[in-house]
């Protein structure tokens, strides 16, 4: 069983946006994160003092430690923001301001 | 003169059976939230794009929420309520007794802002989950319960594929028990709490057979997928560099003391851990409404101490989705009353209000027994970093009340920097004040949310604001 196959999903087509250049596949209406998770992936983000990975945590947009880069903007939370094709997400370092 | 009008803030079950009962009765309502669909985090949807056609499946409930989504469709396509979605609201601002604008940012990305006017206003904001700090709780793959379960319902999504789920508190049965029924590997339910302590509160519970069996119901889900439940345990410490490797439990003793001869670790590559739940409460703190404790006080019809600000759910109080339907169903009507200028008769919700009153006694009773283990913080290293944001270590908090004296919240964050990162605390605020050895006290915000200055600098500037557009 999958949760896609538990709630009989037939989700709109698949599309592609990128991971540091990346090619991952997402679903319409899924989060960044979600599409994340689903490719395997648990942390896009180094901290700024000491460079520890982060990833999701609260999942309701109340802890901000999901943040990532997304189109070139910054501190964006993972768990709010919606995909959309061609999307190009990018792993955060630091305050996301330094690249 | 226009028909009175109120503002919801929040689409979960509170809000909603507010917003019904007082669009049923006259009221222009808009509700406001910040999802793009309602049902807040019990009734949190998957996007429309995934196409779910037996969403409940991961649902409880699920005919209460249809009775919610239906009434809400019928009062938006009659007009008598205002569905915005996608408003994250970050301020209510009183301009008299009943003159309210409410102030929020258009999501996802939270710069553009709309204002909406009211003549009186719902907080029914509700909570989110509160984490106790251990070593290791930072790595990707350790997550909170009700994320894990966020994530599931609303993107279809799993956090990996073995998981154990512990702390202490109602929610992690349904947690555990939907992550396995949607696949995952529940490799132990670890709570901290005595079972032991129930039947002592037994004429509580007695007064809720539903909820008794509702337990019982996930408890046979859990045996099914054979999930093995590790009560009186506790995780010492999550293991892994890069991500989330094993989790260390233990056995507590009586005195709520971790057992050295009884740890073992398990091998999973996700934790979801959560110890209870805590109101969000910083709009109803802005507009000068008491607080007790961490709960919004209300009256008997919902009223907070500001007139014009009613309150509902779960930021009067944690107390699940049948309280906070309770809730909102009398403020609604209270405040439809109010509004047209005459006094309600509370005989009207007569039946909410004995729902209210036992689920408040439940719940009292469910909130004694899940208390986190006494003396967590002991386990807490010195090189655990308990505020995420500001990646301040246990260490710093216990010098900065060693050496410096510090013995409250508010002094261990002006000397540390604990809570004062992006999400102000509210992730780091229970557990800095256990590593403290000091009170936990709600987070005085003047903003619920993060605010461009832009926006901040020309809030309220407009004297006559233009209708916001219906969506």
């Amino acid at each position: 069983m999958n949760p896609l196959r538990l709630v009989r999903a037939e989700p709109g087509p698949a599309f592609t946006v990128t991971l540091d250049g990346r090619e991952i596949e997402a679903l319409p209406g899924q989060t960044v994160a979600a599409a994340l998770w689903t490719a395997g992936v648990t942390s896009w983000r180094g901290t700024r003092g000491e460079a520890r990975p982060r990833g999701l945590f609260c999942g309701i947009g109340v802890c901000f430690d999901c943040l990532v880069t997304v189109n070139d903007r910054p501190n964006q939370r993972a768990c709010l923001l919606p995909l959309h094709p061609g999307d190009a997400i990018r792993t955060q370092e630091g305050t996301g301001h330094d690249e | 003169m226009s028909e009175p009008t109120l503002a919801v803030i929040g689409a979960g079950p509170a809000g909603l059976a507010a917003g019904l009962a007082a669009a049923a009765r006259g009221i222009h309502v808009t509700l406001i939230d910040s999802a793009t669909e309602a049902g807040g985090q019990f009734y949190r949807q998957p996007a429309p794009g995934l196409g779910a056609r037996r969403p409940q499946a991961l649902h409880h409930q699920w005919r209460t929420w249809e009775r919610l989504r239906d009434g809400l469709r019928s009062h938006v396509q009659a007009g008598r309520v205002r569905h915005l979605t996608d408003h994250h609201v970050w301020f209510v601002e009183r301009r008299g007794a009943a003159d309210f604008t409410v102030h929020a940012l258009l999501g996802p990305e939270e710069e553009e802002p709309a204002e909406v006017r009211a003549d009186a206003v719902l907080l029914a904001t509700g909570g989110y989950e509160k984490v106790l700090p251990f070593p290791g709780w930072t790595l990707p793959g350790v997550v909170t319960a009700g994320g894990a379960q966020a994530m599931l319902k609303g993107g279809l999504v799993l956090p990996g594929r073995t998981v154990v789920v512990a702390g202490t508190g109602p929610l992690l049965l349904p947690v555990a028990a939907g992550l396995a029924i949607a696949g995952a590997t529940v490799a132990a339910l670890v709570d901290s709490a005595d079972p032991g302590a129930f039947p002592r509160r037994s004429r509580a519970l007695a007064a809720q057979p539903g909820k008794v069996a509702e337990a019982a119901r996930y408890a046979g889900r859990l045996a099914r997928h054979r999930v093995r439940g590790l009560l009186h345990h506790t995780v010492v410490e999550a293991h892994g560099t890069e991500r989330l490797e094993a989790v260390t439990v233990a056995a507590l003793d009586r005195g709520g003391r971790v057992r050295p001869d009884t740890r073992r670790r398990l091998v999973c590559d996700t934790l979801a851990v959560g110890h209870g739940m805590l109101p969000h409460t910083d709009l109803a703190d802005a507009l000068g409404c008491r607080v007790d404790g961490s709960d919004v006080y209300v009256d008997e019809e919902q009223r907070t101490d500001v007139p014009g600000v009613w309150a509902a759910g779960e930021t009067t109080g944690i107390g699940g989705s049948a309280l906070a339907l309770a809730e909102g169903h009398i403020a609604g009507r209270s405040i439809a009353a109010r509004l047209a200028g005459q006094e309600p008769d509370p005989s009207g919700w007569a039946a909410a209000a004995r729902a209210r009153e036992k689920l408040r006694a439940f719940f009292a009773a469910v909130d004694a027994v899940y208390a986190p283990p006494a003396h967590w913080a002991e386990q807490v290293t010195d090189e655990t970093v308990v505020c995420r944001c500001e990646e301040v270590p246990a260490g710093s908090v216990r010098a900065a009340v060693r050496e410096l004296g510090a013995g409250d919240l508010r002094t261990v964050k002006l000397l540390t920097r604990a809570g004062m990162g992006w999400c102000q605390g509210r992730m780091c605020g229970p557990g800095v004040a256990g590593v403290a050895g000091c009170a936990e006290t709600a987070g005085r915000r003047p903003f619920a949310r993060p605010v461009p200055l832009g926006v901040l600098a020309r809030a309220g500037e407009h004297g006559d604001l233009p209708e916001e557009r219906d969506q």
